[in-house]
């Protein structure tokens, strides 16, 4: 007869790889890559140099904010407004450098301006109680109305004496590798490790999970849930102007619908839009297949015009495995 | 003496009298079935002890001193803690994160402080074996059955050492066999040396486990009595009063 102590102390046999293989992240991964394998025979252009820079680039704006909307997926939350962010970040910064500013400070207001946003989303929903797709959708509305308020709706390109430098941040490579990707790289292991390992991380599943039994065990949901939201319309302003500096110039269409590429790589890569469930890398790996998606219907010569039904495809296919699972481990 | 004494409680709502002058006394590791029809106030009283609602009158002591509290933080630190009857549980995470959920137990590195994962799951192992509940502290909670989840639930209480754990109907919807688990929990609280008031409606559960039951009835406490010289029948007749008052 086993004792009660060894019954509480056994955990569950599953070896290793099991357990990866019940990851989405890790089936998505794998979709990825058959799609690059699949790519660099089919194509004489995919495994160019060139090309894969241009892939790692293009995803890493989308994944940099798609890991922002892990943390405010995973709190049960929405975010409409993080491409509208976007603009009004790039646009704080091309208008403050164009108008002689230096990058760095130009950049930190950029990023204050994109924190305002977050925190208005944040206190809205949080104080206000009100749903978070409605304040968000309102902010997708304004964000982008002030960003055009700021710079008239005209294109800019000059960006006063350190433009340069902005255009080697945004588009430049170090060591072969666009910067863009250093900057995700950075977030992701940061990120991993706070969902992980502090309270913060986990009380943002916790909210997720059951906001109600958060409150009664004393999380301050209310201060939590700014802070989510300021979390992800600061990677917004990262990603802003980030790409400010990719383009070269900034007009007010940047990051138009980039939220529903963002929402679809999230939750491709794993984050449940009912709440609770997420991971950073899963984020990263979501927004790579889009990319591989987009850059093989151009590569394959198939008009991009079907890149809305492949991502829409993946996003239902990724939810149809969620339920499956569910009714698998409800059995 | 006594671990948690109402004194006079009254509550009103508008010209609504939900509770009138209820005095109650529980000892230190005694159970109190509390029971009562819908609307008796029962959880008017239950608000008013775990800090959700101040009485309109009447005093609240614990161990003899006075408390009085604005929310329900307040009660919790002076000891009471609530088992609610949809546990508030966080399905998505582990036991052991759920039993210290709001209390983490941190560890530095540098200036960096992490959850502390292996404490964690130590001291909630030692919890539930103190529960004799089969409970492993990584298990997700959604895959636990209800028995199990009622332990977390529990030992969520057994960590902050409260003195008084107050149980909103925890066999409301589980299967008999659960039941059985969830009274032996009840029986380990008090071995504990907590206080137990259980509210509920199935009275073979309040038989089973209290020492002493108090029936409501339409805001008033019309009995408080030891449970070996009630019976069924007695508190039945209480509830829907056709016994007046015993």
């Amino acid at each position: 007869m086993t004792n009660i102590e060894q019954v509480i102390g056994q955990s569950q046999h599953r070896s290793a790889l099991s357990r990866v293989m019940n990851f989405q992240v890790f089936w998505v991964f794998i979709a990825a890559v058959l799609a690059c394998l699949a790519l660099t025979f089919l194509t004489d252009s995919f495994a160019t140099e060139r090309n894969l820079f241009n892939v790692a680039r293009n995803f890493a704006f989308v994944a940099l904010i798609a890991v922002g909307m892990t943390a405010v997926i995973a709190s049960g939350g929405i975010d409409l407004s993080v491409g509208s962010t976007v603009v009004l970040s790039a646009m704080v910064i091309s208008v403050l450098m164009e108008g002689g500013y230096p990058f760095w400070l130009s950049a930190v207001m950029a990023l204050v301006a994109a924190l305002a946003v977050g925190a208005i989303n944040g206190v809205l929903i949080a104080y206000a109680g009100m749903p978070p797709f409605v304040v968000t959708l309102g902010m997708l509305s304004i964000a982008r109305s002030l960003a055009m308020v700021l710079s008239n709706n005209k294109m800019i390109w000059e960006f006063g004496p350190d433009h340069d430098l902005l255009l080697w941040v945004g588009g430049g490579a170090t060591l072969g590798l666009p910067h863009p990707l250093y900057v995700l790289t950075a977030l992701v292991i940061v990120m991993s490790l706070v969902f992980r390992w502090t309270r913060w991380g986990q009380y943002v599943f916790a909210i997720g999970g059951n906001e109600h039994a958060a409150r009664l065990t004393g999380i301050p949901v209310r201060n939590l849930k700014i802070s989510i939201y300021m979390f992800s319309a600061f990677t917004a302003g990262l990603a802003g102007i980030l790409m400010a500096g990719w383009l070269g110039s900034v007009t007010t269409n940047l990051g138009q619908a980039m939220e529903l590429t963002v929402i679809a790589a999230a939750v491709i890569g794993g984050a449940n839009l009912a709440g609770g469930e997420g991971t950073a890398v899963g984020a990263v790996v979501g927004a790579l297949l889009i990319e591989v998606i987009r850059n093989s219907l151009i590569l394959l010569g198939i008009s991009t015009f079907w890149q809305g039904t492949f991502i829409g495809c993946f996003i239902i296919i990724a939810v149809g495995f969620d339920r499956i699972r569910r009714l698998r481990s409800a059995d | 003496m006594s671990r948690l004494r109402l004194s006079g409680i009254s509550k009103h709502f508008g010209a609504i009298t939900a509770l009138n002058d209820v005095s109650l006394e529980i000892a230190p590791g005694e159970v109190l079935g509390l029971m009562g029809d819908n609307g008796a106030g029962k959880s008017t009283l239950v608000k008013i002890v775990a800090g959700n609602f101040r009485p309109s009158h009447g005093e609240i002591r614990i161990d003899d001193q006075v408390v009085d509290f604005h929310k329900p933080l307040d009660a919790q630190r002076d000891g009471i803690e609530v088992v609610y009857q949809d546990l508030a549980l966080c399905d998505n995470l582990s036991a052991a994160s759920n039993v210290f959920l709001g209390r983490e137990p941190l560890r530095s590195f540098g200036p960096i402080r992490v959850i502390d994962y292996p404490q964690m799951r130590k001291r909630s192992a030692e919890l539930f074996a103190q529960l004799k509940s089969e409970t492993r502290p990584r298990d997700l909670v959604r895959r636990m059955s209800g028995g199990q989840r009622q332990a977390v639930a529990i030992a969520r209480t057994l960590l902050s050492n409260a003195k008084i754990v107050l149980m909103d109907e925890p066999t409301a919807a589980i299967s008999v066999r659960q039941v059985a688990e969830v009274l032996d929990l009840v029986r380990r609280l008090r071995d504990q040396g907590m206080s137990v008031v259980l509210i509920s409606h199935r009275m073979p559960d309040v038989f089973a486990v209290s020492d002493r039951i108090a029936v409501l009835r339409r805001g008033q406490l019309v009995a408080d009595k030891a449970t070996a010289s009630s019976s069924p029948e007695e508190v039945t007749g209480l509830i829907t009063g056709a016994i007046e008052a015993a």
